[in-house]
């Protein structure tokens, strides 16, 4: 670091500690530590992930068998869905992004308990480590889907337990990273940091712990009542002993329309960052974005039944999760309409990371509206459970938070690593993920609207050409993938050194050097202005 | 970090909590006896409400906190007792 | 530790106020599912609930109670540097929440014995209320019990600590956490207990 003269103390990455090697990392409690232990077994999952979509796609690209029969099909999209959705999109950006910058943004040394942040991670990895043995052990891997649906998921030959355990375990590490954040945030700030003096992602990441706290024990409760009903025959969701199986999935979309929000928040926090960084102006309703956070995560909270619009509740639970379902979507687009007034006669900055907020704008508002299709009645009958819903959650789950992911992870690679990646092979690798999400998912929705089910390994001739698009599709999304990850880490040998403050920002973390001492600020800052100082 | 005096409470405060806890128990058990049909389970959650909030305020020492913990209690007790009803929107009209 | 270690009380006990809550919804959920069916079988919930001990629900009630007094008594006593009222008081905590799980464990027994538990087929043939009522009071006083397993091994652990002078005068927020935790533990049986013996 011979270009900031004014480090005394090593950065986080030079760091000598008690140990060494790996367990320098694996034992260490700074929070910018932990959070790359996060990125490095996300990204991990994620590759993993991504890699059984594109044999489901592959399989897809003709109607019959073509590399995998129904049952290793099933197969596939649980693990995929249990994957994705418990390790790679909930904990995504709060654990990795949320770890290692909101101590930061606030002006603090670290989280409010450190060892507690790395017994989180302790704790996702030992439930991932659960979910991987349910493929192996026992009678052939779990065939229910995520969601782990009531009565299948008790009856089932396939190896439920560690599975729905792992999920609970991942659950639990999830609640310590949004007590430990919320904690963080209301007893750390640096002073003169009042709540409205707190920048955006911190904030989104305040209403996600909230989400985090008080839904994921729902889920919590839930699993275990599955383990009850398979070891115990205890008949809460089995129809012959009384039970009613719609139950569970009242209890289990309690837990998981919520942890939508546990994906979309953040997301949307850090592209709120991107935008006035590179749009180098002030947010536009800074106040109105705050409370369209908590707005967002409070009311998300009670929309869960518009999962079962066709599962056979009554009328009066229809109207109302329908209506609260449309009401969800009032903060949404508050959200939407600042970003844009943001860039509105801003000097707008073209790099990589303000192209991911576009191309993320872009793909949100598709899921969005693509939700509030799915969000009224009488449409929801025709689409459900249909290719329709895939590409609207993928729009939103990956095209939301995925998009974010990179957006953030470019926007924040300087800081994190200390060096410049290459731009072009940046660009490039983004217009190819784009062309590739919109090849692989936009068919989806025509394929949806035809009648096409989903989480079928086979389907009708009419289909073919759709799939066909669309597994082309996924080919090209890989292979963006691909350059963006590679481009990534040989920019770690090959980048140039970023400066404390390569785009502008204003955001307390481009005050301190990329990438940040041990202990973040030589001295806690004294805030007096509001968090997005341009003038 | 400040670590603030904190509040004393007197033992005798906590006996006289207790009292009224073991009574309001007893109350509950006896009225429950007599059949008053749906009344039995307002009254019984309703004493069941009252008794938790003695053990909040004084034992957990609400009393004495900062006021965001109240409010936070009170919010978590809302949302509790919304998913409830919400659920039961399904369960009542079905 | 990289950060300077500082301590910060506030801190320690919102974090534990915030764990509490996960605890509330994680019982909320099995609050849900007993409105539910209990809305849906009124009839058995009412006749199988008068099946059930009040008298020792009572008992296990008042036991509870006192023994959240005297935790949160011994807070009291810390602060006034009596160390030995202090050990007296939690002492009698443990001791009495020994005597809830005692008296769970007989209450357990009694039902067993007369086949009734989850997945007894005796228990099938008295119908789906009876299944789901039984089904829920096991699962529910279950969980409850193994709250106050683990609030007796973290009482314990705060013994030790005291006994070592870990906690004193000055730094006694594991003691109120224990405390905050154990009142937990009770006030999800100032629920449970008239959910279950009372409703009838």
């Amino acid at each position: 670091m011979s270009n900031q003269k004014d480090i005394v103390e090593p950065s986080y990455l030079e760091y000598k500690g008690k140990y060494k090697g790996i367990f320098s990392w694996i034992l260490s409690t700074d929070h910018k530590r932990i959070a790359l232990l996060y990125l490095f077994s996300i990204l991990s999952f994620f590759v993993i992930g991504a890699t059984l979509g594109l044999l489901m796609k592959f399989e897809l690209i003709a109607p019959g068998k073509t590399i995998m029969d129904a049952q290793t099909y099933n197969a596939f999209f649980t693990l995929h869905g249990i994957v994705m959705i418990f390790a790679v999109v909930i904990p995504g950006l709060p654990a990795v992004f949320g770890n290692f910058l909101l101590p930061i943004m606030i002006g603090a040394k670290d989280v409010a308990f450190p060892k507690l942040n790395l017994f989180s991670w302790y704790l996702y990895v030992a439930g991932v480590s659960l979910v991987i043995v349910s493929q192996f052990a026992g009678d052939g891997p779990p065939d229910t889907g995520w969601t782990f649906y009531a009565p299948y998921s008790f009856r089932t030959a396939g190896t439920m337990l560690p599975a729905v355990f792992g999920a609970f375990v991942l659950g639990f590490s999830s609640i310590l990273t949004g007590l430990n954040f919320l904690v963080t945030m209301h007893r750390m700030r640096a002073p003169g940091m009042t709540w409205l003096k707190m920048p955006l992602f911190p904030w989104t990441l305040y209403a996600t712990g909230w989400v985090q706290l008080l839904a994921t024990p729902v889920i919590g409760i839930t699993l275990l009542m599955i383990v009850a009903e398979r070891t115990l025959h205890i008949g809460f969701f089995d129809p012959s002993l009384g039970g009613d199986p719609l139950l569970y999935q009242h209890l289990f979309w309690t837990y998981s329309h919520p942890a939508v929000y546990i994906m979309i928040l953040p997301a949307m926090g850090a592209i709120s960052e991107i935008i006035t960084t590179f749009s180098h102006k002030t947010i536009f309703g800074y106040k109105f974005m705050v409370a369209s956070v908590l707005a967002i995560a409070f009311v998300g909270y009670f929309v869960w039944g518009h999962h079962m619009f066709t599962s056979g509740m009554s009328g009066t639970a229809l109207y109302t999760f329908s209506l609260l379902t449309f009401l969800v979507a009032v903060p949404s687009s508050i959200k939407v309409f600042n970003w844009i007034s943001t860039m509105h006669q801003g000097s707008i900055d073209l790099q990589t990371p303000f192209y991911w907020a576009m191309a993320f704008i872009f793909v949100f508002m598709i899921g969005g509206f693509s939700g509030l299709v799915l969000g009224s009645l009488a449409a929801n009958v025709h689409l459900h459970n249909t290719h329709y819903v895939v590409a609207h959650f993928h729009f939103i789950v990956f095209g939301g938070t995925g998009f974010a992911f990179f957006g953030a992870m470019h926007y924040w690679y300087p800081k994190i690593t200390g060096k410049m990646y290459d731009t072009k092979w940046a660009n490039i690798g983004l217009v190819l993920f784009f062309v590739g999400f919109i090849t692989l998912y936009g068919p989806m929705f025509y394929l949806g609207f035809k009648g096409m089910p989903r989480r079928y390994f086979d389907y009708d001739e009419v289909f073919h050409a759709g799939n066909i698009i669309s597994t082309m599709g996924s080919w090209i999304l890989y292979s963006g993938l691909a350059i963006i990850i590679i481009n990534l880490f040989a920019s770690l040998k090959g980048g140039a050194k970023a400066p404390a403050d390569p785009w502008g920002g204003k955001t307390l973390e481009w005050t301190i050097p990329s990438p940040p001492p041990v202990e973040n600020f030589d001295e806690i800052p004294l805030i007096t202005k509001g968090p997005y100082d341009y003038k | 970090m400040e670590n603030e005096k904190n509040h004393i409470i007197p033992y005798r405060n906590f006996l006289l909590v207790l009292t009224g806890l073991i009574c309001l128990t007893l109350i509950s058990v006896s009225v429950t006896q007599i059949s008053l049909g749906t009344l039995t389970v307002a009254i019984a959650l309703l004493i069941a409400v009252i008794k938790s909030s003695l053990v909040l305020r004084v034992f957990m020492h609400l009393k004495f906190e900062n006021k965001i913990f109240s409010f936070a209690v009170i919010a978590v007790f809302l949302i509790i007792s919304l998913v409830i009803f919400i659920t039961l929107l399904d369960y009542l009209y079905r | 530790m990289t950060a300077e270690t500082h301590r910060d009380d506030l801190a320690s006990k919102t974090g534990m106020w915030l764990f509490l809550f996960t605890e509330m919804l994680f019982f909320a959920g099995l609050f849900v599912v007993y409105s539910v069916y209990r809305f849906r079988n009124p009839e058995a919930f009412h006749l199988a609930a008068k099946e059930l001990s009040v008298p020792i629900g009572t008992i296990n009630t008042i036991i509870l109670l006192i023994s959240s007094t005297t935790i949160a008594m011994s807070i009291t006593a810390i602060q006034k540097r009596n160390k030995k009222f202090t050990l007296l008081l939690i002492g009698i905590t443990i001791i009495l929440g020994i005597a809830f799980l005692v008296n769970k464990y007989f209450e357990w027994g009694e039902h067993i014995k007369e086949h009734i538990y989850p997945g007894s087929p005796i228990l099938a043939l008295r119908g789906q209320g009876d299944v789901l009522f039984y089904g829920l009071y096991f699962f529910m006083t279950g969980l409850h019990a193994l709250h106050i397993i683990i609030g007796l091994v973290f009482i314990g652990f705060i013994i030790v600590k005291i006994v070592k002078n870990k906690i004193d005068s000055e730094n006694f927020v594991l003691l109120e956490n224990s405390g905050l935790y154990w009142h937990l533990v009770d006030l999800i049986w100032i629920f449970l207990f008239p959910l279950f013996y009372l409703i009838t």
